[in-house]
């Protein structure tokens, strides 16, 4: 089955990692003229935009610096899986005829934010809001920590172990060793992971991801108009999105993430098992964040993420190539992450990654995960 | 034992039973009528059902740690200085969970774990305010 709709574009912003003689905008912008650029398409074809991470009203920022008027736009705000549930929302306006060509862009310089003195991104501050009334004033303001908490449960509940979290952190790593455009490329072992300086207990270092600056955009568009530009297609053939809660301490189950219902919602909809997955792309905030993501949309069984990942099996060479452009852990990771999983997805499926390349990759999953395993967006690709 | 963090708590309207409770060293949780049933955190409605019918009673102040991390770090103002710190999240027994601090136990996961009995104590704030936090209990040895 297919949606109708696909990713005719995908591009990053012409320098990511450390860029701090670039604003936000400035990045969303290089990403959204590359990724149009790669689609053969111009501004002047956009007629819908998605954003989110940047101001109080999003897409009029965004729009205004890039001096388009599109005539539908959302500003949906989930965390980092935000971008994946952009697609989502762009197949049903494209589906509802309320627009025909969506740009989704996504810019943070939240490393070079830091020397500046600017806030990441808007935050409310209210000590009245729940995070501030009951979560912050005990510590927990922020992703580590909650991401913690979630990973402590499972590792109580299921046996699931530190080395088995820094298997993931090395397989990501080595494929970030085969991407130029990677921000730590240098190999490191599960001995490292365990070695690296605490963040937050159950987390080493090496269990979380970048801080960087980086942008990105993709172009989404009917199939019917796709075919036409006379580019590789990829077509999403399904999506879903869901969410559970805000507060770490409301989440009703701490170790099932929204991923679950997302997941069974995309693949159904695209019609094809786990199995046919060739290539997958899983947000990965922390090694956790991934392990319990790939029991959510079904890879293994509930409990089973820890054996699943073992023996390097999301590496190179592995029987389940998973972050092929070195994730959030090594690649990149500007605060937000879902739209480089959506650009990697698309390269890997075009057989554009050159070293990295999965061999005969013809089906791709891309999981995003937002705030504090709040919200997940899950979009099933495939070449066609 | 080493000094807790000492945050500042700037008590919103609809949980002020709470927090007028904790100062006076009681723990007190939010109920709905309708349902019925506890709930957590205090809010305007019951997340279950919509009821308004809401009231404040009495709790055990008793639980169990349904999970923790330990702070090595920590970028928030006031609490930079107070690593290795614990913040835990404890199941009620009336049900609710919440967020915590827990204390009386080294910032040491062969210290800690989840399921152990917890209860309510409170660590005093600068203001006169009392936060309640949570400490291991011994099974059976405490009124």
């Amino acid at each position: 089955m297919s949606t109708g709709v696909a990713i005719v574009g995908v591009g990053e912003a012409d320098e990511i990692g450390v860029v701090p003689d670039k604003s936000a905008l400035d990045l969303h912008a290089e990403g959204a003229i590359n990724a149009l650029g790669d689609a053969g398409l111009e501004l002047g074809d956009v007629d819908a935009l998605f954003t989110c991470g940047v101001d109080f009203t999003p897409t009029l920022l965004v729009g205004d610096y890039l001096g388009i008027k599109p005539r539908y736009s959302s500003s949906d705000s989930i965390g980092g899986s935000s971008f994946v549930a952009h697609v989502h929302e762009a197949i049903m306006a494209i589906d509802a005829g309320a627009c025909e060509v969506a740009l989704i862009t996504h810019g943070e310089t939240r490393r070079s934010n830091r020397k500046r003195g600017v806030p990441p991104r808007p935050t409310h501050d209210d000590p009245w809001m729940p995070d501030g009334q009951w979560e912050r004033i005990y510590g927990v303001a922020s992703p580590p920590a909650a991401y913690a908490l979630a990973a402590t449960r499972h590792m109580h509940e299921y046996g699931t172990t530190s080395e088995q979290l820094a298997e993931i952190a090395v397989a990501t790593r080595n494929w970030a060793a085969l991407n130029p455009r990677a921000f730590h490329r240098e190999p490191i072992t599960i001995d490292d992971v365990l070695a690296s300086p605490w963040m937050v207990y159950p987390f080493h270092l090496l269990d979380c991801c970048l801080v960087t600056d980086a942008g990105g955009a993709v172009v989404v568009t009917s199939v019917e108009r796709a075919r036409r530009l006379g580019r590789p297609v990829v077509e999403v053939l399904g999506s879903g999105v869901a969410q559970s809660h805000y507060a770490i301490s409301q989440m009703p189950d701490l170790t099932e993430s929204p991923a679950r219902i997302s997941g069974d919602v995309a693949f159904a909809q695209a019609g094809v098992s786990r199995d046919d997955v060739d290539v997958a792309q899983i947000y990965d905030s922390f090694t956790y964040t991934v392990l319990v993501e790939l029991e959510d949309l079904g890879f293994c069984a509930k409990g089973e993420g820890g054996d699943f990942v073992s023996g390097q099996r999301t590496a190179p060479g592995g029987d389940f190539p998973m972050n092929t452009s070195g994730g959030g852990l090594s690649y990149t990771h500007p605060g937000m992450f879902g739209i480089f999983l959506l650009i990697e997805a698309v390269r890997q499926l075009r057989g554009e990654c050159e070293e990295r390349q999965v061999a005969d990759a013809e089906l791709a999953v891309v999981s995003g995960m937002g705030h504090y395993l709040s919200s997940a967006a899950t979009a099933v690709l495939a070449r066609t | 034992m080493r000094p807790l963090p000492t945050p500042h708590v700037s008590p919103a309207p609809v949980a002020a039973p709470f927090w007028d409770a904790a100062a006076r060293g009681e723990f007190v949780l939010p109920f709905c009528d309708a349902c019925p049933g506890f709930f957590f955190y205090p809010r305007v409605i019951c997340p279950r059902c919509g009821s308004r019918e809401i009231e404040w009673r009495p709790a055990s102040g008793r639980g169990r740690l349904h999970t923790f991390c330990i702070h090595h770090q920590s970028a928030l103002p006031g609490f930079r200085d107070a690593v290795p710190f614990v913040s835990a999240i404890v199941e009620l027994e009336e049900g609710p969970r919440l967020m915590t601090f827990l204390t009386d136990v080294e910032p040491d996961p062969a210290a800690i774990s989840c399921e152990m009995p917890v209860e309510v104590a409170f660590t005093e704030l600068d203001d006169g305010q009392r936060l309640p936090v949570f400490r291991p209990r011994q099974l059976g040895g405490t009124p």
